[in-house]
């Protein structure tokens, strides 16, 4: 009984949330109700893969050119962040040199770096991954440096004891205590990748999710663009959700 | 000249308010092969001593020389027990262990340093739990496991702080008996400095034991010696006169040094002057 209640709820929400915006089409006359957008992008859904243009191919094609970019991005993005991480976990005085800095740097919108990724690399989508890899280090950054921060004394001790070196002491110690941190910061950092993705796709009008959300804005077929949202979010969710999966694994072992 | 000598150590620390002076004027003597005990209450300052012994931290004042070398950080040759056993949770028994021997042995092989992990677990009974995480074992074990890597690396000088205060009364009892087991059965002598909080245990372990004067800042009384016969057991040492003798002798030294305490006027003058008497009276 329980367990169909717990299946039935959330499909009472996404039954809510379709009525709303159903409301909302009836109100707003260019935006399309659930049933035509679904008319309209069927095509998409049921023949995720077909490519049948640069602008025109299925929704996980696109999903994937966007997959791709994000992992470049994310990627580059931990490759700097993670030993940056460490460096200001382990060095209070690099902490003291860098923090306003990075305090700085943080919030800074991924609209703001495209363009100046655009000055120094001349190219769309070298851009793009600085402004994904420059957006979403961060919370990996931050996460790390915590983490070690968070090496109880015992830890320590045991190095100092030991007389390990600083290599040993990093390799045994150092980074099996601060998985889990680094962990959660690397899902918190692909989460904003992939916020980030959308946005430099639709300032570069490259072929994925956000350049086809873009795409289809400028030629009036806006069903498409609640098909975009959708999948923008689900894969999203599928993201975090797996990452989310791997933190778990990982704190079991 | 003693194994080990610690001369007019000092220590204090910053604290909100003020400095807070935790050792002062410490003296002692251990000779080789000597097991010494500290006794002190909980918040004595003897574990900011005993890290001082060990070179874990650098005195403000005053000298420590093992083996005619004046400790500046942690010797090749010591090892150390924590109390919270201060296990790494992502190594096995035998992981855990083995980084302590390969740190001490680098030159071994592979082969050479998992064999001798193996026999010190084996050693201390844990031969069946060798792959177990630390999480996987009781407080007793992981101790064991703590004491194992103590003696897998064949110090010369072991500190053990507070080594049985985290465990159970039961354990304890057998824990103690081990490291008694494992400090005769030794080839090479081990000279040995406990810190702990348990008159018994110190009078069960010991060749002298040695009443910290309460501070702050504390420092050291006068060694009191345990002629006693090995091995001992808890049982005889609840009867036999000696005994009494000693755990009445420290008992009251320890009371004093807290009486002195609760009357703040002279506190600071008289610890000072306990400490400053010849410290191998009773040897």
């Amino acid at each position: 009984m329980k367990r169909v209640i717990n299946l039935l709820l959330p499909l009472c929400g996404i039954g809510m949330a379709l009525a709303a915006w159903w409301a909302a089409s009836v109100a707003v006359p260019d935006l399309p109700s659930p049933v035509r957008t679904w008319d309209e992008s069927k095509l998409y859904i049921l023949e995720p893969l077909a490519y049948r243009g640069e602008s025109d191919q299925g929704i996980l094609l696109l999903a994937y050119y966007s997959l791709i970019r994000v992992a470049r991005g994310f990627l580059l993005g931990i490759a700097i962040a993670t030993p940056l991480g460490f460096l200001l976990g382990v060095s209070a005085t690099l902490t003291k040199m860098f923090d306003p800095i990075m305090q700085v740097l943080r919030p800074i919108s991924p609209l703001a770096w495209l363009p100046l990724g655009l000055v120094l690399f001349q190219k769309s989508e070298p851009a793009a991954l600085f402004a994904i890899a420059v957006c979403s280090m961060w919370p990996t950054v931050i996460n790390t440096m915590m983490g070690v921060r968070a090496i109880p004394q015992d830890y320590w001790n045991v190095a100092k004891v030991l007389r390990l070196s600083r290599t040993t002491t990093f390799i045994k110690i150092i980074v099996p205590a601060t998985l889990p941190y680094m962990f959660t910061g690397y899902r918190l950092s692909l989460g904003i990748a992939w916020l980030v993705i959308v946005a430099s796709e639709m300032l570069t009008g490259t072929p994925g999710v956000g350049g086809f959300l873009w795409q289809e804005y400028n030629s009036l077929v806006y069903a498409h663009i609640l098909l975009a949202i959708i999948t923008i979010g689900v894969v999203g969710f599928a993201l975090d959700r797996l990452m989310g999966l791997a933190e778990a694994r990982l704190r079991a072992s | 000249m003693a194994f080990l000598e610690v001369r007019d150590l000092s220590k204090s620390f910053p604290s909100p308010a003020g400095v807070r002076h935790v050792l002062k004027d410490v003296r002692l003597d251990v000779e080789q092969g000597e097991f010494v005990s500290i006794v002190g209450t909980m918040g004595s300052g003897k574990s900011t001593l005993l890290s001082l012994l060990a070179g874990l931290t650098s005195p403000d004042g005053g000298t420590v020389v093992i083996d005619g070398k004046p400790v500046t950080g942690v010797r090749v040759d010591a090892a150390f027990v924590f109390q919270n056993y201060s296990l790494l949770p992502w190594f096995s028994a035998l992981e855990n262990v083995r980084l302590a021997v390969q740190a001490a042995f680098p030159d071994a092989t592979a082969a050479e340093q998992i064999r001798r992990a193996t026999e010190a677990l084996e050693r201390v009974g844990l031969g069946n739990a060798v792959d177990r995480k630390p999480r996987q074992l009781s407080g007793g074990m992981r101790q064991r496991v703590s004491l194992a890597r103590a003696f897998a690396t064949e110090p010369r000088v072991l500190f053990l702080d507070e080594p049985f205060g985290a465990l159970d009364a039961l354990t304890r009892d057998t824990l103690q008996q081990d490291l008694a087991q494992l400090c005769a059965e030794r080839e090479r002598p081990v000279t040995t400095v406990m810190i702990t909080n348990s008159v018994e245990e110190a009078i069960l372990l010991s060749d002298r034991i040695v009443p910290i004067v309460t501070g702050p800042p504390a420092s050291l009384g006068t060694p009191i010696a345990v002629e006693l016969a090995r091995p001992r057991t808890l049982a005889q040492l609840a009867h036999d006169e000696q005994a009494t003798h000693a755990r009445a002798h420290v008992i009251a030294a320890l009371t004093a040094s807290m009486q002195r305490r609760t009357r703040p006027s002279s506190a600071g003058s008289t610890a000072t002057l306990t400490s400053t008497e010849p410290a191998k009276e009773a040897v």
